[in-house]
């Protein structure tokens, strides 16, 4: 056998960590969970609620129609369940199995894998995000959002709660029931405060104030903001990042990798 | 015990059958095998691994005590022991998935822990209880492993040599047992290792998807790989291993060839003929290592150690005596097996059989 010189603290290729996302991305085709939950579900229920009447008068105290509201929810809804289900249920799977051990008998470390499947359900989360908007601009006569650069910093911020919280999950959940069911019982509440089931200004005041503390009710007030073309105000910008540095540190410190 | 029969076999073949290996016949060749195996373990640069005092316990007890050990260049090393002896431990303190709580590990010179991607970029592991992605292809798989080393081996190569090519486009989880081992294998040289570490290799095999598996550690060996392997197969320590360490409570009971190790633990050679003619007993029981005669009719059955058969059949021929019909039953692994690790309590059904 031929001696390699290897440098002691030689690290892996770097080309190795871009096969992987390929291949990662072949396995989120060939098993489609985050593509369905999270952009198809999402997509059918803009054109369903464009087929709802009622839908296209414009809603209380906004310039917007209540249809075009309903882009902002159906973003924190794509967001849900590609950061809560896409992303934890492979991963926990992986871990489960033993994928991540296999992996680490090689010189790949297992972190690539986690960050291989982030890159993929954001690249996910970025396809649904553009179909709802674009899509409802090109099809359903929704204005671009006007404040492009406050909507922008939302949707970003709003992707970078919903990852953490997903990668709690992620780190905490021992096997891929688990995680599926941290991840459902989270769902309803966050998406019952974006609006799904009924628009925030239908809530109590009590709840209307439990709300804009939450991560997904923040997300719906920022973007809806921007899309009536104001710059989001702090407050909400603020409960996002803080959900977003608590809950990523959190997973950080408790990730288990076997 | 396995016995072979050798019929017509008379007093001058003795010396011919010896020397041609036939197993079952393990008192001429030990030594030749021993001296063969150090001649092999001993290679041109030392041993490859060196652990020293390793220490790793959990919660409960279970782990590794102290263990030490060499493995030479070019060696298939066995490590054997009943369940929760401490096989996995080692192995994975070894390619650097646990970190001890003492002692001292050398993989090539180097330290698993602080060296972590040049200990794996050299050393091949194939892990019980791993698995992959259930929808990957076997040919991806094995390109994407490959791209994780700088000196890969050509996965093209290697899906040929072990059978795999036309596995190529076959998702993970349609793969048989026998074709998941294969891979595995497969994933354990793609890296191009000096040394390869394969645990439980043909747990849950067929018996001919184990043999081919014997096979394919034998060339992986041939190719100039070191082979750690972990089993709780005797036989198959028996058949590849150039020396067995057999581990019983976190620590070591036995280091030696198969057959010294067979020999070591008290193991006794039985050897059976009948007489061409009557002979007094005491023409055997002065002879060096025979430790017994018994009487079964016609039959004669001798037992003893060490170099029983040739001693037998020449004091036999002196007394102008043939013996026909013989048949030896050797001392084996299994027998070392259980006679070391039975002393220390264990369930005799902690000892799997194939």
């Amino acid at each position: 056998m031929t001696t390699h010189a290897i440098p002691s603290r030689a690290r892996p290729p770097a080309r190795g960590f871009t096969e992987l996302v390929k291949v990662e991305a072949k396995l989120a085709w060939r098993v489609p969970v985050g593509l369905v939950l999270g952009v198809l579900v999402p997509v059918i229920f803009l054109v369903i609620f464009n087929a709802i009447p009622a839908l296209k008068k414009p809603a209380t105290g906004s310039t917007l129609t209540l249809f075009a509201e309903y882009i902002p929810v159906l973003i924190c809804l794509s967001l849900c369940l590609i950061a809560l289900v896409g992303l934890p249920i492979p991963v926990v799977t992986n871990r489960q199995m033993g994928v991540l051990r296999r992996f680490s008998t090689t010189p790949a470390p297992p972190s690539w894998l986690l960050a291989a499947q982030v890159i993929i359900n954001l690249a996910l989360a970025l396809i649904a995000i553009v179909i709802l908007v674009a899509g409802g601009a090109l099809f359903f006569g929704v204005h671009l959002p006007s404040q492009w650069a406050g909507f922008a910093v939302s949707v970003l911020l709003a992707t970078a709660t919903m990852f953490a919280i997903g990668l709690l999950i992620t780190a905490v959940a021992a096997s891929p029931p688990v995680a599926g069911v941290l991840g459902t019982v989270l769902l309803y509440p966050l998406l019952f405060f974006a609006g799904l089931w009924t628009p925030e200004q239908n809530l109590s005041p009590l709840l209307q104030h439990i709300g804009n503390y939450t991560p997904l009710g923040a997300a719906v007030q920022t973007m809806d903001a921007a899309m009536q073309g104001n710059f989001p105000a702090a407050r909400p910008l603020l409960v996002m990042a803080a959900y977003a540095i608590v809950f990523g540190i959190a997973a950080i410190k408790l990730f288990r990798w076997e | 015990m396995i016995t072979v029969r050798i019929p017509g076999w008379h007093g001058q073949e003795s010396v011919a059958a010896g020397a041609l290996g036939i197993s079952g016949v393990p008192a001429p060749n030990e030594q030749v095998l021993r001296e063969s195996a150090t001649a092999r373990s001993s290679g041109n640069t030392g041993p490859i691994v060196t652990v020293d005092g390793l220490r790793k316990t959990y919660g409960k007890g279970v782990g590794v005590q102290d263990v030490s050990f060499c493995v030479g260049q070019g060696e298939i090393f066995g490590i054997i022991g009943p369940n929760g002896a401490g096989k996995p431990t080692t192995v994975e303190c070894i390619s650097g998935l646990r970190v001890p709580d003492s002692g001292a590990i050398s993989v090539l010179g180097l330290n698993p822990q602080a060296d972590r991607a040049a200990v794996r970029e050299r050393v091949g592991v194939q892990l019980q209880e791993s698995a992959l992605p259930l929808f990957i292809e076997v040919g991806e798989v094995l390109e994407l492993f490959a791209s994780f080393y700088r000196q890969p081996a050509d996965p093209a190569e290697l899906m040929e040599a072990l059978g795999l090519t036309a596995k190529r486009d076959t998702y993970f989880r349609r793969l048989s047992g026998g074709l998941k081992q294969r891979l595995s294998i497969a994933l354990a040289l793609i890296g191009n290792p000096q040394i390869a570490i394969l645990d439980e290799l043909t747990t849950g095999l067929d018996p001919q998807a184990r043999r081919d598996t014997w096979q394919l550690i034998e060339h992986v060996r041939d190719r100039g790989v070191t082979v750690i392997l972990v089993t709780h197969f005797m036989d198959e320590a028996e058949r590849l291993c150039d020396r067995v360490m057999l581990i019983d409570h976190g620590l070591v009971t036995a280091l030696d060839t198969p057959v010294g190790l067979a020999g070591h633990a008290g193991g006794s050679t039985h050897l059976r003929f009948v007489p061409s003619a009557p002979f007094p007993d005491q023409a055997l029981t002065v002879l060096p290592g025979v430790t017994e005669i018994e009487h079964e009719g016609q039959r004669i059955r001798v037992t003893g150690t060490g170099d029983l058969v040739s001693t037998v059949i020449r004091a036999l021929q002196a007394a102008g005596v043939e013996a026909r019909e013989v048949q030896v039953e050797s001392a084996t692994l299994d027998d070392a097996y259980v006679r070391l690790t039975h002393h220390a309590g264990h369930d005799r059904e902690e000892v799997l059989r194939p």
